[in-house]
């Protein structure tokens, strides 16, 4: 633990922090433009220069240097102050006088940097270095005259996305940020590099000259686009969300979100239900909120207890509850929200939940793969995955194989294997101290109790360590499962109901639905066209809720906008159809429906990880089935919001099915 | 103990210099080269240490670091899944330097055998020769001489019979100044570009695929067999104080007859020119500054190089340096300004472009400096510029912004008349005398 | 950015470069050279593999070679590096030509020890002869490169030539071997000042004339014997 002196204050950091974190701790700001606590240490712009004792007679850069006992920084004598004037003077000789058409302008490290530790003026009278423009994708726009080379991006691309397409090509002053051939970057993190970017060189291309920050209302809440379930904060201006930028959280995505988190909200404005509808003679006519209540009266009248609720993979908990509360106060508890017909036993949900947790699976020095496809899953626990091969993990995997961003031993995609595991994983697992094994939809079916039996067998689950997860990628998965929608036969057990409510619920096979079909959306996707009342909802944007993600952590999100037109809130929705259907669910307010929700599941009344106790079932352990594919076809295309979002779809037909196509013309 | 700074043919170590006979493993071995090395070895690694140490060598690639010192920095028991290796710099491209290109031309052997003994002495498991690209032919003759000392068992396998296992590599560079440095060098060795690495880590703790690394010239290497056999006394006689031994110089641009010639340090510039060069061309009084260190040493005027002795502190001691004894001659017919400014240049077209000072000072420099060649200028503008050289200067990742910075300072300092006269001239104003260095 | 060089056309250089792959020359060069590096460490080979490469496509063309980017693939694959690693080498040195070059690349150095020497002149006779830097000439014969400082400053000015270096030039030496590569015939490499070894002063060396006529042996002439003297 060095001990040293920041400008006179003693400060006592961890072995192995550097100087500029010394700084910090002595609450001392440093100027940095390159270093970032997420990437390795570039120690190039050399922004972060300090004046150190003892050493040579020149400023360091406090980014790269470790701190030492009896060390004295000076970070504000005149040998830094001369230092940081002429390396912000030198970032500005070529950068260009443009930020008032550029986007980062009110966000930018270099703008605020050189107002802070700048001269004021320049002497440079030379011409201005012009970079042509990069193309990068989709999600990314480059402005790269504006690029001061601090290889942020490089380095995200290399060591946190591992989709090496980024890079400085030629040297000097015409060393440039390039992908690949100026092709897109074919990474579902890329639009991180946005935020890495210090200066407006990389910009969000969809949201490019949309907004100015200071405009912008920030609301903290919850992604759905997976059930990672990033911590995100929504930027809007009156009515539309124009963009959702991660907010950090160390235990769930760090500071990184995928580019369907970040873009898909283009689609909350496009398709949307903004009316209530009935199907009158075969078509969906506009009705009033009362003509649609009387619709489903008519037919709950008729219904009894044979009414189902099918939960869609973006609701929050309130809604969930909301409609289990209506079914309970009709008799009835039909609820199921794997709407694809995966009937996993759910009597323990610590057999269906990712015990490692997201933080904890970089620790992981072995991992099994079995059936997931993690990177487009979970992207941000692949990320992790990413780490603990750092440190030294070795990943198997089986399933069909693919490009995972990391080494992985496949083992073909045959669950069979999975009872006759090769002996170098049996003996690496053998010696691992924190081995795991990670079970995706693909495996479920077949693998659920031989995997549960490799925990047994492998000792997956230790003191302090338990190695079993499942990935979920829905974000309403686990809150479901908590709240009971899942049924023994799973959803074919709904289908002979009278009347049914789908809550969002677009990826069903409405066909085998024989009953009276009621659509609770925030979409015109596929749940609404198939359904005979369409009541007009919220979308995670537009209702405060509460989800659970794939490790069982509560989190709650926050209300940004509201919903367009007649659409409303979807637990209010329930509760005045509860009142018309003559059964007023008891709750007025979210406060009080939260309360009601806490005695039917108290682990869902404190935001946090929930501890599910480790008592797996005893399933049949013979594993069997050809894996023939992942349950996610199309990474951008997973729910209604990104299937409305024109950055998303473009994000499909470029980077899915241009790669296919390309591969098919080789 | 008086100081000897001249020699003669007998305590030349590179006899073959000028190539009149072959660079072959047999002539080497008639020149004395290869000649019982077990026996150098026999001495033990910390002998030969000592030995280096003694005899007062710093190292030949321009920084002047003791190189007996910088080999015992690295481990004593190295382990064998972090070996050490030893990377000899052969990346010669400061303008100025010539060397290194007629040792290995001409004497490969004497670096052979240096990267044995030197390896040994540090115990390492290889010696890479990083050797720059556009030495095709002297890379061709490298390659063959390493060939000829496997096939001798002079190095690989129970090198000399000594029974330590040595290999030696040749790789070649591919044009760029910056391999030069030595991370740089480490980092394209392992076929990456040539960015220098931060330090810390050292290479002696973290260097090449993350081993314990030590960078030597290939002068510092070549030169250690012969002080082995001849002994630290022998060698540490020639030359003054700390700036012991013999030393190649390379005297280029408006002497009489440019050459390569080895000499012993602290010689006299006067001397060295007379002796070997046949003199200024156009006489003495026709010298009007001499950059004494290859490109990045700041250039010293006609009057203070004259007598000053050609070593370490006798260049520090009028402003510049010894660097790699790359001496590049200016006459009164030269353009000065034009001569740094293309210096100016060539800093701009090798900067790696990693870190901000270099990337960007680099080219500004050099594009004020085409003005002030000019005198598209305002008188202003030399202080500026004098500025924004130390605005450069210390602030870089490696020095090669500092060697960007000190030939303008060094202008800048000796000839800053001609710089306004330039300026004046232009604007139509009266005429200051021609480019003579500033009393 | 107008030094940077501009990456030819896409879609002709995939047709023509698409299938490139190793003579066999090459591929026993290309093994010589993995050789030399530990196992794991194959990147290093990038350099000298993308050399090696550049020479064959050289050969191919009956020029200078260079790089096509299906060749900087091939390289990469080679090594199992991400093809944006291997063109940013590729990229950065400058030796790897990212553009077609002529029969003979004539790369001129201007750095101010050859500029002391008059490579001024030098340039003046590559423009007389057609030349333009940066440039092919119409017959594909040569292109020309001013490039840094070669290590040549001893014998300067100079100019190297494809794997030559042409020493001690002046204007009508320069047009000497312009003319005669233009000929078909290959000019003495090296000096071209009469009576000049190498880098010796002109008229005979000042040192060491004892082994100007034989491989003398100077160590019978030392004062102390040497460690390990076999004799």
């Amino acid at each position: 633990m060095p001990k040293l002196k920041v400008d006179g204050i003693e400060v006592e950091v961890p072995q192995g922090a550097t100087v500029l974190q010394a700084c910090e701790a002595a609450g001392k700001e440093i100027p940095r433009f390159c270093y970032h606590e997420r990437l390795s240490i570039a120690g190039n712009c050399r922004m972060c220069l300090v004046e150190v004792k003892p050493g040579p007679p020149k400023p360091q850069a406090s980014c790269a240097l470790p701190a030492a006992d009896n060390q004295e920084v000076f970070t504000t004598s005149p040998m830094v102050k001369h230092a940081r004037e002429g390396i912000m003077e030198f970032l500005l000789i070529n950068h260009p006088l443009d930020c008032p058409i550029c986007d980062q302008g009110g966000e930018c490290d270099l703008q605020d940097q050189a107002m802070a530790y700048g001269r004021g003026h320049s002497r440079f009278q030379e011409n201005k270095r012009a970079v042509t423009e990069k193309y990068m994708g989709p999600i990314v726009k480059t402005i790269m005259t504006r690029c001061i080379q601090c290889t942020r991006c490089v380095r995200f691309a290399e060591e946190v996305s591992g989709v090496e397409e980024i890079g400085a090509i030629y040297r000097g002053e015409n060393m440039q940020i390039t992908s690949y051939l100026e092709e897109a970057v074919t990474s579902e993190l890329s639009g991180n590099v946005v935020d890495l970017c210090p200066v407006g060189a990389l910009t969000s291309k969809p949201y490019s000259f949309e907004a100015r920050p200071w405009e912008l209302k920030k609301t903290l809440t919850i992604d759905v686009m997976d059930a990672v379930g990033t911590n995100i904060r929504l930027d809007s201006r009156g009515r539309q969300v124009l963009r959702a930028l991660p907010r950090v959280n160390e235990d769930v995505n760090e500071e990184w979100a995928t580019d369907k988190t970040r873009h898909a909200v283009d689609g909350l404005v496009r398709r949307r239900l903004d009316k209530p509808y009935v199907r009158r003679d075969g078509k969906l006519v506009p009705a009033t909120w009362d003509e649609a209540f009387a619709a489903i009266a008519e037919v709950a009248k008729t219904a009894g207890d044979s009414v189902a609720a099918v939960a869609g993979d973006i609701v929050d908990c309130e809604t969930m509850f909301a409609a289990k509360a209506l079914l309970k106060s009709l008799g009835s508890s039909l609820l199921e929200g794997r709407q694809t017909g995966m009937t996993y036993d759910t009597s323990s949900l610590a057999a269906v939940n990712f015990n490692t947790t997201i933080a904890g699976i970089e620790r992981a020095d072995a991992i099994l793969l079995v059936g997931t496809n993690l990177r487009w899953e979970a992207s941000l626990v692949n990320t992790r995955i990413r780490k603990a091969i750092k440190r030294g993990a070795k990943v198997w995997a089986i399933g069909p194989e693919t490009e995972l961003t990391y080494k992985v031993e496949w083992l073909g995609n045959d669950l069979a294997v999975l009872g006759n595991l090769p002996e170098a994983l049996t003996e690496a697992f053998g010696k691992a101290e924190r081995p795991a094994v990670i079970v995706g939809g693909a495996a479920l079916k077949g693998a659920h109790g031989a995997t549960l039996e490799l925990a047994r067998s492998l000792n997956l689950v230790r003191e302090g360590w338990n190695g079993y997860n499942v990935v979920h990628f829905s974000a309403a998965r686990m809150g479901g499962l908590m709240l009971g929608y899942a049924q023994k036969d799973g959803i074919s057990a709904l289908h002979d109901a009278k009347l049914s409510f789908f809550l969002g619920a677009d990826e069903a096979d409405f066909t085998k639905f024989a009953g009276f079909k009621v659509y609770i959306g925030h979409h015109g996707d596929r749940g609404a066209a198939a359904a005979d009342v369409v009541l007009p909802g919220a979308s995670y944007a537009e209702k405060s809720g509460t989800y659970v993600n794939l490790e069982g952590r509560v989190q709650r999100g926050n209300r940004a906008v509201f919903p367009p037109g007649d659409a409303r809130e979807d637990w209010t929705i329930l509760r005045a159809l509860s009142e018309r259907l003559g059964n007023v669910l008891p709750f007025d307010t979210i406060e009080e429906l939260r309360a009601a929700m806490a005695l039917d599941c108290p682990d869902l009344a404190n935001e946090g990880l929930v501890i599910f106790a480790w008592n797996p079932p005893s399933l049949d352990t013979c594993a069997e089935g050809v894996m023939e594919g992942y349950p996610i076809k199309d990474f951008y295309l997973t729910n209604a919001i990104c299937r409305a979002s024109p950055t998303m779809q473009r994000c499909s037909a470029e980077l899915v099915h241009g790669e296919t196509f390309a591969e098919a013309a080789e | 103990m008086s100081v000897i700074t001249s020699l003669t043919d007998k305590d030349r170590i590179f006899t073959n210099l000028y190539g009149y006979q072959p660079w072959t493993l047999q002539a080497a071995r008639g020149r004395g080269d290869w000649d019982n090395t077990k026996a150098l070895l026999d001495l033990g690694q910390d002998k030969i240490i000592d030995v280096m140490k003694a005899s007062g060598l710093r190292g030949r690639g321009g920084a002047g670091f003791p190189t007996g010192t910088k080999w015992s920095f690295m481990p004593k028991t190295p382990s064998p899944e972090r070996p050490s290796f030893l990377v000899i710099n052969a990346d010669e491209s400061e303008p100025g330097s010539c060397k290194d290109r007629e040792i290995i031309r001409h004497d490969p052997h004497k670096l052979i055998e240096g990267a044995l003994v030197a390896g040994f002495a540090m115990r390492a498991r290889a010696a890479y020769i990083y050797i720059r690209g556009e030495y095709i032919r002297e890379a061709e003759t490298l390659f063959a001489a390493v060939q000829e000392a496997y096939d001798a068992g002079l190095v690989g396998k129970n090198a000399c019979g000594s029974g330590y296992d040595f290999d030696v590599f040749v790789h070649r560079g591919a044009g760029a100044y910056i391999c030069g440095e030595e991370t740089a060098m480490i980092e394209s060795l392992e076929g990456k570009k040539g960015q220098p690495r931060l330090k810390p880590p050292f290479p002696a703790g973290a260097g090449l695929y993350g081993c314990p690394t030590t960078v030597n010239n290939v002068e510092s290497i070549a030169v250690a067999p012969t002080i082995l056999r001849r002994g630290a006394e022998w060698f540490s006689s020639f030359g003054a104080e700390n700036n012991r031994g013999t030393k190649l110089f390379q005297i280029s641009g408006h002497v009489e007859k440019p050459c390569v010639v080895e000499e012993a340090m602290s010689i006299p510039f006067r001397e060295l020119i007379e002796k070997h060069c046949g003199g200024i061309r156009g006489g003495w009084d026709n010298l009007l500054a001499v950059i004494p260190g290859g490109s990045s040493v700041p250039l010293v005027p006609a009057k203070d190089i004259m007598d000053a002795p050609m070593d370490f502190d006798g260049l520090k001691a009028v402003g510049s340096g010894l660097g790699t004894a790359a001496i590049i001659v200016m006459d009164k017919s030269t353009d000065v300004v034009r001569a740094i400014s293309r210096i100016s240049y060539f800093y701009k077209h090798e900067s790696c472009g990693q870190c901000t000072p270099c990337r960007e000072g680099t080219g500004w420099m050099w594009r004020v400096m085409e003005r002030l060649r000019t005198g598209d200028a305002e008188i202003g503008e030399i202080d500026m510029l004098q500025q924004v050289t130390k605005q450069v200067e210390g602030h870089s990742i490696c020095a090669l912004g500092d060697a960007a910075a000190w030939p303008i300072q060094g202008l800048i300092r000796h000839f800053r008349p001609e710089l306004e006269r330039r300026i004046t001239e232009r604007k139509g104003g009266g005429l200051a005398p021609m480019q003579e260095a500033a009393e | 950015m107008a030094d940077a060089p501009q990456i030819p056309d896409e879609a002709e250089v995939r047709a023509r470069w698409g299938a490139f792959a190793w003579s066999d020359e090459s591929r026993e060069k290309r093994n010589a050279i993995l050789a030399r590096y530990p196992a794991g460490r194959e990147q290093s080979a990038s350099i000298p593999l993308l050399d090696l490469a550049q020479r064959q496509v050289g050969a191919e063309t009956n020029t200078q070679g260079w790089l096509p980017i299906p060749v900087i693939e091939y390289v990469a694959r080679e090594i199992s590096v991400p093809y944006i690693r291997v063109y940013e080498v590729a990229t950065f040195y400058t030796m790897f030509n990212l553009a077609p070059v002529g029969r003979y690349h004539v790369q001129v150095c201007g750095t101010t020890p050859c500029m002391l020497r008059g490579s001024d002149d030098v340039l003046a006779a590559c423009k007389n002869k057609g030349l333009i830097k940066g440039k092919t000439t119409p017959d594909g014969l040569f292109t020309l490169t001013e490039v840094e400082c070669m290590g040549n400053c001893a014998s300067a000015p100079m100019v190297q030539i494809n794997d030559d270096n042409f020493e001690d030039l002046d204007y009508d030496r320069t047009i000497a071997i312009l003319d005669a590569l233009a000929r078909g015939e290959q000019p003495k490499a090296g000096t071209q000042e009469p009576g000049r070894h190498t880098v010796e002063p002109l008229g005979g060396p000042t040192t060491l004339t004892a082994m100007v006529n034989e491989n003398h042996d100077y160590r019978s002439e030392w004062n102390t014997p040497a460690v390990g003297a076999s004799a």
